[in-house]
């Protein structure tokens, strides 16, 4: 192992993936990612959703094959599940009737291995992570941070080589969360655990800083590596540290220039004009994202992670609806910052009648669905068009799944803004509005 | 570690037996010496007296219990292996699927008892001269009466297998065989029971009806609860149809007792829900059976059998994975040629069913039997709605007083086990003696068993009604016509939904024994196709009831499909809470 010429731990070469109908065309989630682990480093995905971090970790884990592509473990190419790869999920995926005991032994059981090495096994697992005395209790008795331990502990007990983890600490309540990281690092630097190496998906930036050694910024739509970032703070890392605020602020700015770059163009969401996909932000959070921000102390301008921090917004929530506001020109994203624009100024001191009427107006200024749709309404003289049409539109663009989150959205956002009507029954849009 | 382990061993040392032993010893013992009693007769010749003959003496009936319960068993036995395959095969590959799917979908809407005559014949002379063959087609008609929704019910559950469960299998490495057994069954196992409860309360009204066998020339009278119940229709003894409806009270009270309490709590813990649930199922035989040292003890071996097996590296054939088949000409292939088989099965099948039709069967019969078709319709819809009318707002009135509901709810449910045809001799009586209209007063009984399904669905429906909306309703002071329309009956309907699919195709089945009624040498008759079903076997004129099954199979599939699915959609996706 010591070897100089021993393979690295695992090699993701040039891995793509698609989705979608067809081999030819279809969304692209992974593009040509390439990626090495070596042992003893913990190495985060960060990204936002729809990025294709948690594909890539099921790849890696051979749940899912590539499109293009491959992934070696040791040396050897990944065809399905592997042993000595364990993987511990967001959702904890404890088998709700089994007790602890008999979830942690699951992995060796179904391996034959005989029954009282599997007990002993598993027990000292529980020990390690903390469970004791947990054994015969059943999931839905323990709490979550006691479930997820769960988890650790039947990821632990096969003695895997690496870890993946699946944003393990994202279910969990903020004090349970830091727990949990604390411990599993105090167990990874004592090296207490089996783990040779660990690869994390998460789309916490200051949990990627707190926790790897390597943090990959994976951007979205199609996932891309955008940038690798070294962390070389030793452990136990203080979040107050000024290195650790810069590293943060950094990341941010890395995650927002995208956005920046494309303020010229329509937008920072994926695709041009109709193919434009729009993730799902409700308006109340857009209009109180604006009051946040116009309000004090940030007057108009504010620092994404202190603004993240006071709304308790992880960046999944916050980019989204930052993003959304820019679509709308009722804010500019620039490095890490966002900054209101005079009609985003204008829409916090505005009553409720005209803020609606504001929003509709760029609405249709500024989304081209949004202007698609007031359009055939208009042309028809009926005035009625089915969701469908457009949804079929849409699917020429991206991925059905996508195609129905732009659409609800736009009509979300259509009727907030007054633009058009949407009857659910008939599943179809009209200028009417409900006496 | 080592302390906790320690204090682990001394829990398991064992010493004595308690006294909680003592009782489950006995209870155990006692249900194997009735299983090996009453399971002797039952493959005893045709032709020996004891066989076949039946006797209205009181003291026989809990012999006759005990055998009718043994078959029910043994069709839930059955039922269950036919589940395990059946759906398992139909979830785990596509092409199956294909064909099991829509066949179990008709299975489920074709009336059991019409294809009463068929099944007899058949397993009589599958077992020439034996008893055997008559309880084979008795426990296939109880058999019939329970495996589809069981086995829909498991498939459904084998496709929702969440997700992360899913990955948590193949990333441990669990073979097919391992993984059904560690993460589908249980996975399916709520559901499951609850449908095998259901399936059980059906089941009843089948037992009876397919004990004493009488299709043309055969007349055979399995010794059970249902032939008692005939011979004394036959003979007009009222006080042995009373001690019947007695005996089969019992029995269902000790089957929801003995088995099915303890099922569904143990099945608790198979619940995918990670927040313990407020009102835990109970059971004292369950109980019984934790608190006891020994007999636990002695059942460990078994366990521990059966987890072994379960964990066995056993290969099956791949089920359906992320990755799929390798090539897609070759799938297409595949493809085409199924297609071409199941065509040509279709084909096939259509052909001999005409062609048997067609020997004895004219257009005249088939009109006659369209019109027929058409009465027993109009009287499954009017009562169907008049048993709504009058059990939803008995049920909400209920289902919103928790204290009432908690006594009525388990009775509504007994009452929906309960076969009503036992009862239906007493009708007779009534309608004799009044000279009562048949055509109006036998439809009473098409619902007269099925209604509970429908009373106690909605209570369920009205006692889950969430307080906070109760609350809210009262508080804007929402009353009379609108909180029913806006209010309780949006939020019942789901469940009443539910309910009314269940009576809605019992009833169809009913009607064969419904509209036909015998009272010693007095025969009712409404007219409708149950009675022409029921007519036709009673002189064993198969032709008449092959096309009186298709008859009535087609007009419950297109209702069910035009229907209640529609309402039951709406009812998904508009009105579900939360």
């Amino acid at each position: 192992m010591n070897d100089a010429k021993a393979p690295p731990l695992l090699v993701i070469d040039d891995v793509s993936q698609n989705y979608g109908r067809g081999s030819e065309k279809g969304s692209t989630v992974l593009d040509h990612v390439s990626l090495t682990l070596n042992a003893g480093e913990i190495v985060g995905l960060l990204g936002r959703s729809g990025c294709g971090k948690s594909s890539l970790l099921r790849i890696v884990s051979g749940l899912n094959r590539p499109s293009g592509g491959e992934v070696r473990y040791q040396g050897e190419k990944v065809t399905g599940p592997v042993d000595g790869v364990a993987m511990v999920f967001q959702s904890f995926a404890l088998f709700p009737w089994l007790t602890v005991l008999a979830n942690v032994e699951l992995g060796l059981r179904a391996k034959g291995a005989p029954r009282e090495e599997a007990r002993k096994s598993a027990l000292q697992a529980i020990d390690i992570i903390g469970l004791d005395g947990f054994e015969n209790a059943y999931p839905k008795e323990i709490s979550g941070g006691m479930r997820q331990r769960v988890g650790f502990a039947r990821a632990l007990v096969v003695s895997p080589s690496l870890l993946l983890m699946d944003e393990p600490f994202s279910a969990l309540d903020v004090l349970t969360a830091e727990t949990l990281r604390t411990d599993l690092l105090d167990l990874w630097v004592e090296g207490r655990m089996p783990i040779k190496s660990i690869l994390m998906v998460t789309h916490n930036i200051e949990e990627a800083v707190l926790m790897c050694d390597r943090i990959i910024v994976l951007s979205s739509n199609p996932g891309r590596i955008a940038a690798e970032i070294g962390v070389s703070m030793q452990h136990p890392r203080n979040r107050l540290d000024p290195e650790f605020r810069q590293l943060v602020d950094r990341i941010y700015a890395l995650m927002t220039r995208r956005a920046e770059l494309a303020t010229a163009g329509p937008g920072a969401f994926p695709g041009l004009g109709l193919g434009m996909a729009l993730p799902t932000v409700s308006t109340n959070t857009l209009a109180g994202m604006i009051e946040e921000v116009a309000a004090e102390p940030y007057s108009g301008k504010a620092d994404l992670p202190a603004l993240a921090e006071s709304l308790q917004l992880e960046i999944d929530d916050l980019f989204p609806v930052a993003e959304t506001l820019q679509l709308l020109r009722f804010a500019e994203l620039a490095e890490g910052d966002i900054r209101l624009t005079l009609a985003g100024k204008r829409f916090a001191e505005l009553g409720v009648d005209q803020r609606k009427k504001l929003f509709g107006d760029h609405l249709l200024a500024y989304v081209p669905l949004a202007q698609r749709i007031r359009r055939v309404l208009d042309e028809r003289p009926s005035h009625h068009a089915p969701a469908t049409r457009f949804r079929e539109e849409l699917e020429d663009y991206m991925s059905e799944e996508y195609a129905e989150t732009t659409l609800k959205s736009v009509t979300t956002w259509g009727r907030y803004g007054e633009i058009f009507a949407y009857d659910e029954a008939s599943q179809s849009f009209s200028l009417e509005n409900p006496q | 570690m080592t302390l906790d382990r320690y204090a682990l061993l001394s829990r398991s040392q064992v010493r004595l037996p308690n006294l909680w032993d003592v009782a489950a010893f006995v209870l155990v013992l006692g249900v194997f010496v009735l299983m090996s009693y009453g399971s002797r007769g039952m493959t005893t010749p045709l032709s020996a007296a004891q066989a076949t003959g039946v006797s209205l003496d009181y003291q026989y009936l809990p012999y006759y219990g005990l055998r009718t319960t043994l078959r029910m068993f043994a069709a839930i036995c059955v039922s269950l292996v036919f589940t395990f395959t059946y759906a398992t095969l139909a979830a785990k590959s596509r092409r199956a699927e294909m064909a099991l799917i829509p066949i179990l979908d008709v299975l489920q809407s074709v009336p059991i008892l019409g294809f009463l005559s068929f099944t007899v014949t058949f397993f009589l002379r599958l077992f020439p001269g034996s008893t055997l063959g008559a309880e084979c087609a008795a426990i296939f008609v109880i058999f019939t009466s329970q495996a589809w929704n069981m086995a829909f019910s498991f498939y459904q559950s084998l496709r929702g297998v969440p997700r992360d469960l899913e990955e948590v299998a193949a990333n441990f490495g669990l073979t097919p065989w391992q993984k059904f057994w560690q993460l589908e069954t249980p996975f399916a196992m709520p559901g499951l029971i609850w449908n095998m409860m259901m399936s059980m309360s059906g089941g009843w009204f089948f037992v009876v009806a397919s004990e004493a066998i009488a299709v043309g020339d055969v007349n055979i009278r399995l010794p059970g609860i249902g032939s008692y119940l005939a011979l004394a229709i036959d003979e007009r003894r009222i006080d042995c149809v009373a001690a019947a409806v007695v005996a089969v009270a019992l029995i269902i009270l000790a089957y929801d007792q003995l088995l099915f309490r303890p099922i569904v709590a143990f099945a608790e813990k198979f619940r995918v829900e990670l927040t313990a649930s407020q009102t835990p199922a109970e059971s004292w035989v369950r109980d019984l059976f934790l608190r006891t040292r020994w007999l636990r003890r002695s059942m460990r071996p078994l366990t521990r059998l059966l987890s072994w097996v379960a964990l066995l590296p056993m290969r099956l054939p791949p089920s359906r994975g992320p990755a799929g088949e390798p090539d897609p000409h070759r799938r297409a292939l595949f493809d085409f040629v199924w297609y071409v088989i199941l065509i040509t099965a279709f084909c096939v099948s259509l052909g001999l069913t005409l062609d048997f039709l067609h020997r004895s069967i004219d257009a005249a019969e088939v009109r006659h039997v369209a019109l027929l078709t058409f009465y027993t319709f109009l009287r499954v819809s009017a009562l169907i709605a008049l048993t709504t009318l009058i059990w939803v707002p008995i049920g909400v009135w209920i289902g919103l007083r928790p204290r009432v509901a908690e006594k009525v709810q388990p009775l509504a449910q007994f009452l929906a086990a309960f076969p009503a045809n036992v009862l239906f001799p007493v009708a007779v009586i009534g309608i004799l003696h009044f000279h009562l209209n048949p055509n109006i007063w036998l439809s009473v009984l098409i619902v007269f068993g099925t209604q509970w399904y429908i009373a106690f669905n909605v209570i369920a429906g009205a006692n889950a009604f969430p307080n906070d909306l109760r609350e809210a309703a009262q508080n804007f002071r929402v009353k009379g016509w609108d909180w029913w329309k806006s209010v309780i009956l949006p939020a019942i309907f789901p469940y009443y939904v539910t309910g009314a699919i269940t009576a809605s195709g019992g009833s169809w089945n009913a009607s064969i024994v419904a509209e036909y009624v015998k009272w010693g040498d007095d025969r009712v008759t409404a007219e409708g196709i149950g009675s022409y079903i029921a007519q036709a076997t009673d002189v064993g004129d198969y032709p008449k009831i092959v096309l009186g099954v298709a008859a009535m199979s087609i007009v419950v599939i297109l209702v069910n499909r035009l229907f209640w699915r529609r309402l039951s959609v709406f009812a998904e996706t508009r009105l579900r809470l939360l």
